[in-house]
């Protein structure tokens, strides 16, 4: 075991650093408050929706409905929230109950995730629809607030980003009930067998990307202030992207949260840098899609050197 | 039962256990008071596993009872298991692997006493250890997973262990490690635990064990004082105590050139049938499995190929579950008289109802489903679809599993009458009888071939002899 | 007994069925356009559906998400190779199916060499396909040649026929499955590839030749809906994701692996269209039916799990 395997969490800052420093050579007037804002400014709900994905992948499962999910959030956010914000609060919750079920029903009988998100996926963006038939809606004034208050010393998305980090680190690899989670994608068998459910584990995990899949979706309305039907679909790539970026592996319950809050930063960086460096906007989502190959190359060069010493 | 003896932590009145028409347990009736340290020793097959989990809770018997002094079942009566296979969770740190089992610790000051308590365990059991609570399972080697696997059973755990049942605990360690776990285990049982040691270190069992118990068929053969026991005691109780003459007819038997010879050690010659024997899981499959890889391609296919495989862990090496018993016997030879890259059906036919007789497939209909046959018929299938095949070389992966008496002297008769036409054979059996049936048999333990017999040497002694370690274990 | 055991004739009903239903409103009137119009529609969901079909039965875990990406570059190459010349329809198939021939390579290349999951990597890919159609594409909208567009919308027989090259492409696949050697051993590593490999079954090169089908079929299908709809969009492909997998479960695919089933594929896929237009025709929302289409692949799924469960 080299030192580069051991800790995940090398290459991800690493590639955030190599990556920001490139963007402030290019740019040096990015090195300030307004620039560090404007480079990151969307990367708050980026990095909610990746810690939602993370919380899926955690048990070995993965989320292709995700996106929907996130822009449905959006929308009720935009109208039902901002209208009748105690009939709205109570629809993001059973959003987050229907979560918990799905995960609990995936488990139950034996569904393969990727078709039951799928499937989710559309009937997610069928309500979106349904709530939302052209975009519109608004944020409510006190989201706004929240997403463009002004801290002293590093600019919201940057605070914010930590703060992500910081909880969801606690919770899940801190806290007693994180570690038996991390557990169940370690080995389920050894979890089942010293006496826990496993179904409500991963109800649990599930309802947690729920949770986390709600935030981000509010948090994208106090950004954008309005919101529509199909706000957030490419969410589901770039939350998967920003998991496996920040070391995180899609089976074992190897995660990290911190990481995985880099890899969402690293992705909303390397979308400002490539307008940067001019390359057409042809190439943004390519990029994307590039760079997650590059590291998983990387990382497997890594993985077999460590493996040979 | 007399009133000044302790009461039992778990006793076991007639317990059965029948995975359907194999039994598996056959009536065991056994007592563990606190202070007992039992040493379990059987071959293959005669039940080990099967008891362990019946103690522990993971399977209920079939008839008979288990009654646990405290509580109702395994774990509040304080039994813990360290199982063969390491069941610890590779992706978390030795400290939050104690979690898992750990149901008392909770709130967000647990990391202190979680790291404390399997410490303190592991400070106890191996001095010196070196482990690191801290450290991801995945980056330890595997005989420090044992110690913390070992460790954790024997904590406190909010509760306490009362009786820890090791299965092999000692296979990944090294001797000096072995022995400060042998030490611990005699320290337990000394103030009041009770343990269930189960190992092929026959000096191990004999150094830890005051009670040593064998199992043969599912049934207790044997079971007294440790020192009432000898070494070659213990062999004749595990085998069959009247031995029987070893048929010697390969002796003038005369073979082909060398067609196999791997870097490990294992050879085989045309027309030979190769035993491999040993103790299960200790490295007899894994030689097969790559000697095949290493002889067939997952890109190419031939007509003729080198090596076929017959498996005996049918679900999952052997049995493809959707298909008919015609389709499971032809996919080894589908190139044969196929154009265009079409399946020939006639001669799949052929073949099927050819090898359906020839070997006595139990079926009216060879396009019934496969999994419509008994275990031994679906054993049958694997078979044909090997010899089907032009294959000079038949790799068996311990084939007789869980086969009736009738299928095994159907098979045996085949293989001879195949080894005569010039196939070489190699065989893997956790039952010595079938071992002694080849001519050559190489003795696998740990990993390593410990012994090479051939002739009159290949018997039931000599090969228990190989497969356990007979050295003293300190 | 025997019929009703066929699990694609649950397909075919309810296919039937709704199309029975929406007929029923209009009291019998344009029943000729309406299955005119499934099978031209069906046809592309029925072309990618054969191709996934046979991914999924590689087993647990095989699925190719890159055939929307795949779709969309194939028939935007092919449409600019074109360039609405007259008597190059043969050179936009011949780049079409490069295409995709291409995008296969790379994904099982990903899969093999980096061993991703196949989620992860054909997503990955997918990426990368829409940034080339993107930049090949440049917003433009080049139109078809005439005699491709044509041939594209019309009709032989009474049947499309783009419906007759998808039922074609179903016969090919379905002596391909029950006939051919390579069809048994795409079964056999779908069942178990563990126990195929033991059994001598080449599985890398069932793989990669499976990987190489179905998107090559991916490409071809994004070359007729372009000609068929008079050009490639950059959006072109996007429904046929949860299409092409939809009509695979409905067409009594096992998810499992190793069970196919490619008359099942053909009635899905016209029952998906039928579904949509039966809500347009009762005047649903594009929300509902969004809805009504993940729900019912679900409650698919979930029958189909138990219905094995109680086996």
């Amino acid at each position: 075991m080299n030192t580069l395997s051991r800790y995940r969490i090398i290459l991800p800052v690493v590639s955030l650093v190599v990556l920001l420093a490139a963007t402030f050579w290019m740019q040096p007037r990015a090195m300030s408050y307004f620039g560090l804002n404007l480079l990151f400014n969307l990367a708050v709900p980026i990095a909610l929706a990746t810690m939602a994905q993370m919380m899926i992948i955690m048990v070995n499962d993965i989320d292709l409905s995700l996106g929907a999910f996130v822009s449905l959030v959006a929308c009720i956010t935009a109208t039902y929230l901002l209208d009748t914000p105690v009939l709205g609060l109570a629809m993001l919750v059973a959003l987050i109950l229907a979560y918990a079920a799905m995960g609990a029903m995936i488990h139950a009988l034996e569904l393969p995730a990727i078709v039951v998100t799928l499937g989710m996926s559309f009937v997610w963006g069928g309500f979106a629809l349904f709530i939302l038939p052209s975009p519109g809606g608004a944020s409510p004034d006190w989201l706004r607030a929240l997403m463009t208050v002004k801290p002293p010393f590093a600019p919201m998305a940057v605070v914010a980003s930590i703060l992500i980090a910081v909880v969801t680190h606690l919770l899940i690899i801190r806290s007693a009930l994180g570690t038996v989670l991390r557990g169940v994608g370690g080995n389920t068998r050894s979890v089942a067998r010293a006496g826990w459910s496993v179904l409500k584990l991963k109800a649990c995990a599930y309802g947690l990307a729920g949770f986390f899949g709600v935030l981000a979706g509010m948090a994208l309305v106090g950004l954008t202030t309005s919101a529509d039907a199909n706000i957030a679909l490419r969410y589901t790539l770039l939350s998967i992207a920003g998991v496996i970026l920040g070391g995180g592996e899609f089976v074992g319950g190897k995660v990290s949260p911190v990481g995985a809050v880099i890899g969402a930063l690293t992705l909303t960086l390397a979308a400002s840098f490539l307008s940067f460096l001019r390359l057409s906007p042809d190439w943004q989502i390519g990029a994307q899609g590039a760079i997650l190959i590059l590291v998983l190359t990387a990382r497997l060069i890594f993985s077999r050197k460590g493996a040979e010493t | 039962m007399t009133d000044q003896a302790p009461a039992p932590i778990v006793t076991l009145t007639e317990a059965k256990k029948h995975f359907g028409p194999v039994r598996a347990l056959d009536g065991v009736t056994l007592a563990i008071e606190p202070g007992d340290c039992i040493g379990l020793v059987g071959h293959n097959g005669a039940g080990k596993s099967t008891l362990v989990n019946l103690i522990n809770g993971g399977i209920s018997p079939s008839a008979g009872s288990i009654k646990f002094d405290q509580g109702d079942d395994a774990l509040s009566a304080g039994v813990r298991s360290v199982f063969q296979e390491l069941s610890l969770c590779p992706n978390l740190t030795v400290a939050e692997n104690l979690r898992i089992s750990h149901h008392e610790l909770k709130g967000f000051g647990w990391r202190r006493p979680a790291r404390a308590e399997i410490r303190a365990s592991l400070d106890e059991i191996f001095p010196d250890h070196g482990i690191d609570a801290d450290t991801e399972v995945d980056t330890l080697s595997i005989a420090e997973r044992q110690m913390v696997e070992i460790a954790i059973a024997f904590a406190p755990r909010g509760t306490e262990a009362r009786l820890v049942i090791l299965d092999e605990p000692t296979s990944a360690l090294d001797a000096g490690i072995a022995g400060q776990l042998i030490a611990h285990v005699k320290r337990f049982c000394a103030d009041g635990g009770a343990v269930i040691f189960i190992s092929h270190m026959l000096g191990e069992v004999f150094d830890v064990a005051s009670r040593i118990t064998v199992l043969k068929d599912g049934k207790i053969v044997a079971e007294s004082l440790a020192e009432d026991f000898t070494r070659e005691a213990l062999v004749d109780a595990m085998g069959h105590v009247a031995a029987q003459e070893a048929e010697t007819s390969g002796a003038l038997q005369s073979f082909g050139p060398e067609v196999v010879r791997t870097p490990q050690g294992l050879a085989a010659r045309e027309g030979e049938i190769v035993g491999l024997s040993g103790l299960a899981g200790h490295g007899q499959a894994a030689a097969l499995a790559q000697l095949f890889l290493s002889r067939s391609s997952a890109w190419r296919s031939s007509k003729s190929p080198d090596v076929v495989f017959v498996a005996g862990d049918r679900q999952r090496d052997g049995v493809l579950p959707l298909w008919s018993i015609l389709k499971n016997i032809s996919i080894s030879i589908l190139k044969q008289g196929s154009r265009f890259g079409l399946v020939d059906t006639n001669v799949e036919a052929n073949a099927a109802s050819d090898w359906k007789a020839r070997i006595g497939i139990r079926t009216e209909d060879t396009n019934n489903p496969v999994l419509s046959l008994s275990g031994g018929n679906q054993q049958k299938v694997l078979f044909a679809r090997a010899l089907a095949s032009t294959a000079p070389i038949v790799v068996m992966d311990d084939p007789m599993r869980g086969v009736d008496i009738g299928t095994k002297q159907d098979a045996y008769s085949m293989l001879r009458s195949e080894a005569a036409r010039g196939r070489t054979f190699l065989w893997y059996s956790t039952e010595t009888e079938e071992a002694c049936q080849c001519d050559r048999v190489f003795v696998f333990r740990n990993g390593v071939i410990s012994a090479e017999l051939t002739g009159a040497d290949i018997t039931e002694e000599k090969i228990l002899e190989a497969s356990f370690e007979m050295q003293q274990a300190s | 007994m025997t019929l009703l055991a066929k699990p694609w004739i649950w397909a075919w009903g309810a296919a039937a069925l709704t199309f029975a239903l929406t007929i029923g409103l209009t009291s019998g009137r344009g029943a000729g356009e309406l299955a005119y119009a499934a099978l031209s529609f069906g046809a592309f969901a029925a072309i990618v559906g054969l191709g996934q079909m046979l991914v999924i039965t590689l087993g647990p875990g095989n699925v190719d998400l890159s055939i929307p990406a795949t779709m969309t570059l194939a028939a935007t190459l092919a449409l600019k190779a074109m360039g609405s010349m007259p008597g190059t329809a043969l050179l936009g198939l011949a780049i079409a199916l490069a295409v995709g021939f291409g995008a296969g390579l790379t994904n099982y290349l990903l899969i093999l060499l980096l061993r991703l999951p196949p989620i992860i990597a054909t997503l990955a890919a997918s990426l990368i396909y829409q940034s080339l159609a993107i930049w090949s594409n440049r917003g433009l909208r080049i139109k078809p040649p005439e005699a491709l567009a044509d041939f594209a919308t019309g009709r032989f027989f009474g049947v499309p026929n783009v419906a007759w090259v998808g039922l074609g492409l179903a016969v090919l696949v379905w002596i391909a499955l029950e006939r051919s050697v390579w069809g048994r051993w795409l079964l056999a590593t779908g069942q178990n590839m563990r126990a195929a490999r033991l059994a001598g079954v080449p599985v890398e090169r069932v793989r990669a030749s499976t990987y190489l089908a179905v998107s090559v079929f991916a490409g071809l299908a994004g070359y007729l809906l372009a000609s068929f709809s008079g050009g490639a969009a950059l959006n072109m492909g996007a429904e046929y994701l949860l299409m092409s997998i939809a009509v695979v479960v409905i067409g009594g695919t096992s998810i499992a692996g190793g069970n196919s089933n490619v008359p099942g594929v053909w009635g899905a896929a016209l029952f998906m269209f039928l579904v949509i237009s039966m809500l347009n025709s009762y005047g649903a929302a594009a929300g509902l039916k969004n809805v009504l289409t993940g729900a019912i692949v679900i409650a698919i799924v979930i029958a189909a799990s138990t219905r094995k469960g109680r086996k």
